[in-house]
Parts: structure tokens; C-alpha cells; sequence
């Protein structure tokens, strides 16, 4: 969410010269390890804070308080020449969970299949996992499979994809660059097969989107409420909508 | 400084000079305070090492009571869901190691051979700079070139799944302990005697045969001694590795693991440090990896200190 923060950042300081705000990045896990160490007024989150997380917190005395910024949606990519252009959720989570290991299997070309993702600090990365490899089964424990490059920056990840042709990807809808070529994906066989788009995140047809979270510790006051209002007016909304996720609908 | 350092443990032949023995330094207030500057400030570098130590000890310790050894030994690294098996992490790191000073040696050695033994000097005059300047490259700039032009390249050239291996980062981290090791073991070369090399020849051997089995010989523990330096520089490299080894954690099984991702136990820090809760046992296991390659380098300056003091004896008494 770096550069969705950085916009609204850089955007609500142009319009607000008394009021400083400093963005760093490092993954949504950072940001809520900061959150319940306090040393942070707003944590940018790309998936829900986890139970531990907020018993963490609160036992340093911090109860975190959740608002819903934006929605994104989880882009598959795959090499542009890659013959492939469409997959079930399914298949991808066997390819992630190492047991579909040559694109023949999935009607491309005899290429070994070499997995991307994020590091494991990032949001996208736990998402993922569980909505994904795990299709969304909390009982299951698979993981990835351990030779999945974990690279550590959502850059790192469009330049291997754009690259190499036996490469398979995901990130959020913003980074993906034309270089790249999303695959349209089905929730199960039979249904249709979906492309990314706002209009798809929305209706709710493409099948791995997430909202996009602030967390603050406690209620809060003053400037950041301040912050966070705009955050979630038409004005701001439309930075979304410019770095490619989707708005939320609807302003409080 | 390090020059100067082993300049003067090379050369026995070079006899104390000095005339009379100087007056005794007056004991002189200003004498003392600089002493005592001088003092201080070296107690305090043991200090500052000695808390570090304590720290890591501190927060890493623990780990071994919190995880179960056959976990903490296991096979497995995903630490969000509790697998902390670290032999992926230590193996990575070794092979990387490995890899990289076998290459630095290799070329390091024989370019300092080169410059050393067979150039002349007008050679030496552009090489060494060009060497020191080697040196300076920042390890995100080798970490640039990995991702964007020595990855792909790899992959076509050798055709393989991906480019981003274990083999890409040890061919950047050979080109960054290659001064170190050049310079170290020019520096032990030059300080061989020139009556070694005319005594050789004299009796008959070839050039090459001189430095091969004369020269070579007679700087071995310098050269060492450059050659631990490079694995200290190479074990401990975060950013190269973090940006071209593609940081998967699979234990290098077989030979082709070299060609295969890995990832590291600087990369794994570095990654993981900064989303981690203060105390947690995910906390207290990058600090017990930490503790681990502390004590790699450990070893590693403990072997040169050990070789560079042994060998001074031994070849003291070879000339006498």
C-alpha cells in the first residue's frame, strides 16, 4: 500500500502546509508491529490485523481501531508470451503448493513453472496464502512450497514476471505493469473466468479481492481523524482510482 | 591500515635501526591526558564489542528454550506459522560462501600473481586503482546489475528455470571479495624476499615453477590470511544476496542446488527483522541466526589471527 500512502500523503500536505506526515514501507506486518509498539499514529494494512497482533497491542495498553481505506484486488501475472491466459483458483493453489511444477499441466508450453511472491512481511503474501493456497480453508496448513522466490519488493516480482517466461506472480492491482500479462481467473471449473478490474472487484465476480485497511491506536483524535475523513472522501477516492485499486463505495 | 599491518609482519630480514635508546617520555600532564585518551579509547572499543555480544546473547539465548531443538533443527523455515527450522538458512549461507570465495580466489590469487610477479609497472600503476575502486562498489548497485542484467542472462545462458540462483549471487559476491583478497595477497607476495625468487632460479627453475612452488609457498599465509578476510566480507553480505538469490529457503541438497534459489541468513534478517513483535519467538530466532553468523566470523577472525602469528615463527626460523 506504499504508494497509495505516499499519494494521499503527498496530496492532503499540498492542501494542509501546518500538518507534517512521514510514510515508511516496509510490509503490513511492520507497520502493525509498530502499531502495538506505539510508535506509529496510522498503520497502512493489506489484510486484516490477526488476533495475536491485537493481543499484542493491547497488552501495551493500545486497542486498534480498523477503518476500510480501499479495495484491491490480487493479480495473477504470467510472462506476456506465456500461452496460458486463464486459470481456476484451484490450479493456482496447486502450483503454489508445488504440486503442479511444469506449465504443460495447465495448457502451456513444457516449461518448468517457477513461483513468485512477496516477502513474507507483506500483506499480500499472508492474503494470499490464505485465500489462495489455502482456498480459504482455516483448518488447512499448507504452505507454500519452499522453493517459491520470495523477492522483497513488489518491483522485484513485475521484473522476474516480465523476464522470464516460466514465471507465475501475484500482486496487487496497482503494481501491475503492462509489461506483464494478468491472467483471468475462475473461482471454480465451470464458472466464468475473470479479469481484475474495478468494476469486477465491486460486483464481487473476481474472486481474490481484499480491502485495504488503516489501523490507529485508539480512537482517533484531532488532525488524524482529520486525515482519515479525507482519506475516505470523493477526493481522495480518486487517488485510488488513479494508481489502479478500487475505491470503496459509498463516504461516511 | 590493515597494509600497513601486515607489511610489517612480512618482513623479518627488516632489522630495528634505531640509535641510542630515546629519553623516557615526560610525565608531563599533557603526556598523561593523551595517554589516557589513548587509553579510553581502546577500553571502550572492548566495550562496545562486549555489550553487543551481551545484547545478541541477551535476546537470542532463549530461542533455544522456546523452540524445540527438532524444530529449531528441522527442515522448514516459514516462521509466520511457527516453523523455524534454520538448517536452510545456514546451509544457504555456506553454499553462497563457498561458491563466491572460490571464485574470488581463483581470480583474486592470479591477479595478484599478476600484479605481483609478472607485471610491469606501468601495469601496476592503472590495475591496483581499478582494484581499490572494485572495492567500492555498494552492494545494491552488485544487487542491480544481478536483477536486471546477470539474472537473465544466467537463465538463457545456461538454461535454467530462473535466473535468480545461488550460482548469480556468489558470482557477485566473488567480484566483491576480489580486491580484498588481491590486495591482502599482493601486499604478502611483495614481502617475499627477492633472495627467495633469485635462489630458485639460480638453481634452475622457470619462471613459473618459482612462483608456483617458491613464491606462492613462502606468502601462503598471507595469502590465507586474505582469503578468510574475503569469506568474512562474503558471509556477511545482506543486499546482494537479499536482491539476487531469490531468498527461497530450500536446503542445497545436491550439486544443481547451486543453480537452484536459496536463501540466507543476513537476507532472512534483514527481511524479517522489521516485522517482527519485541520478544516474540520469531524475534528471539533472527537473533539466535545473528548469533550464528557472529560466530562465524568469529571463527574466521580467530583462524587469521592464529595463522598470521604462527607463520611469522615459522618463517623466522627458516631464515635464520
Amino acid at each position: 500500500m506504499i504508494n497509495l500512502a505516499l499519494a494521499w500523503a503527498e496530496e492532503y500536505q499540498k492542501q494542509h502546509s501546518e500538518v507534517r506526515i512521514s510514510v515508511s514501507g516496509g510490509g503490513t506486518g511492520i507497520g502493525l508491529a509498530a502499531l502495538a509498539n506505539n510508535t506509529v499514529d496510522i498503520a497502512n494494512a493489506s489484510r486484516e490485523i490477526k488476533s495475536e497482533e491485537k493481543q499484542l497491542a493491547e497488552k501495551n495498553g493500545i486497542t486498534p481501531k480498523e477503518f476500510i481505506v480501499a479495495r484491491d484486488a490480487i493479480a495473477v501475472i504470467v510472462h506476456p508470451r506465456n500461452p496460458v491466459s486463464q486459470l481456476t483458483l484451484e490450479q493456482i493453489s496447486l502450483i503454489y503448493r508445488g504440486k503442479i511444477n511444469n506449465w504443460s499441466e495447465v495448457g502451456g508450453e513444457n516449461r518448468p513453472i517457477v513461483r513468485l511472491s512477496r516477502e513474507t512481511n507483506s500483506g499480500t503474501h499472508v492474503y494470499f496464502l490464505e485465500t489462495v493456497v489455502r482456498l480459504g480453508d482455516k483448518k488447512d496448513k499448507s504452505l507454500f512450497s519452499p522453493n517459491t522466490l520470495l523477492l522483497p519488493s513488489s518491483e522485484g516480482i513485475i521484473t522476474e514476471t516480465s523476464d522470464n517466461p516460466n514465471a507465475i506472480g501475484y500482486d496487487g492491482l496497482g503494481y501491475v505493469a503492462p509489461s506483464v500479462k494478468t491472467i483471468a481467473i475462475a473461482g471454480k471449473i465451470g464458472e466464468h473466468y475473470v479479469l481484475p478490474a474495478v468494476a469486477t472487484v465491486n460486483d464481487k465476480t473476481y474472486p481474490i479481492s481484499r480491502d485495504l485497511y488503516m489501523y490507529t491506536p485508539g480512537e482517533p483524535q484531532g488532525t488524524i481523524l482529520d486525515y482519515l475523513k479525507w482519506v475516505r472522501s470523493t477526493e481522495a477516492q480518486q487517488i485510488v482510482t488513479n494508481l489502479g485499486f478500487v475505491p470503496i463505495l459509498g463516504n461516511p | 591500515m590493515k597494509q600497513t599491518n601486515f607489511q610489517t609482519l612480512f618482513q623479518p630480514e627488516k632489522q630495528d635501526q634505531e640509535e641510542s635508546p630515546q629519553p623516557k617520555p615526560t610525565d608531563s600532564l599533557s603526556e598523561r591526558i593523551i595517554t589516557l585518551l589513548i587509553r579510553s579509547s581502546g577500553y571502550l572499543s572492548i566495550l562496545f564489542v562486549s555489550l553487543i555480544c551481551i545484547f545478541l546473547l541477551k535476546e537470542g539465548m532463549p530461542a533455544l528454550l522456546n523452540v524445540p531443538p527438532a524444530s529449531l533443527f528441522g527442515m522448514t523455515w516459514y516462521p509466520i506459522e511457527g516453523y523455524f527450522g534454520i538448517l536452510p538458512l545456514i546451509l544457504g549461507s555456506l553454499l553462497i560462501t563457498v561458491s563466491a570465495v572460490f571464485i574470488a580466489v581463483i581470480f583474486g590469487i592470479a591477479t595478484a600473481v599478476f600484479m605481483s610477479e609478472v607485471a610491469p609497472n606501468w601495469i601496476n600503476e592503472i590495475l591496483k586503482p581499478l582494484v581499490e575502486i572494485l572495492a567500492g562498489f555498494p552492494s545494491v548497485v552488485l544487487g542491480f546489475i544481478g536483477i536486471l542484467a546477470l539474472s537473465p542472462s544466467l537463465r538463457i545462458l545456461l538454461n535454467l528455470p530462473t535466473g535468480l540462483t545461488a550460482f548469480t549471487g556468489a558470482l557477485l559476491l566473488g567480484w566483491a571479495a576480489i580486491p580484498t583478497i588481491v590486495s591482502v595477497s599482493e601486499d604478502a607476495l611483495n614481502s617475499v624476499p627477492r633472495s627467495y625468487r633469485e635462489a630458485s632460479l639460480a638453481l634452475g627453475a622457470t619462471p613459473w615453477q618459482t612462483i608456483w612452488g617458491v613464491t606462492l609457498q613462502a606468502a601462503r599465509s598471507g595469502i590465507l590470511t586474505g582469503v578468510m578476510l574475503g569469506i568474512g566480507r562474503v558471509i556477511g553480505e545482506t543486499m546482494t544476496v537479499m536482491m539476487v538469490t531469490g531468498n527461497a529457503p530450500v536446503i542445497p541438497a545436491s550439486l544443481d542446488a547451486l543453480f537452484m534459489p536459496v536463501r540466507t541468513m543476513t537476507a532472512t534478517i534483514a527481511s524479517e527483522m522489521g516485522e517482527v513483535a519485541k520478544g516474540s519467538t520469531h524475534y528471539q530466532v533472527l537473533f539466535l541466526i545473528g548469533i550464528i553468523l557472529f560466530l562465524f566470523s568469529l571463527i574466521i577472525n580467530t583462524v587469521v589471527f592464529v595463522i598470521s602469528s604462527r607463520r611469522l615463527s615459522h618463517s623466522d626460523r627458516l631464515l635464520s
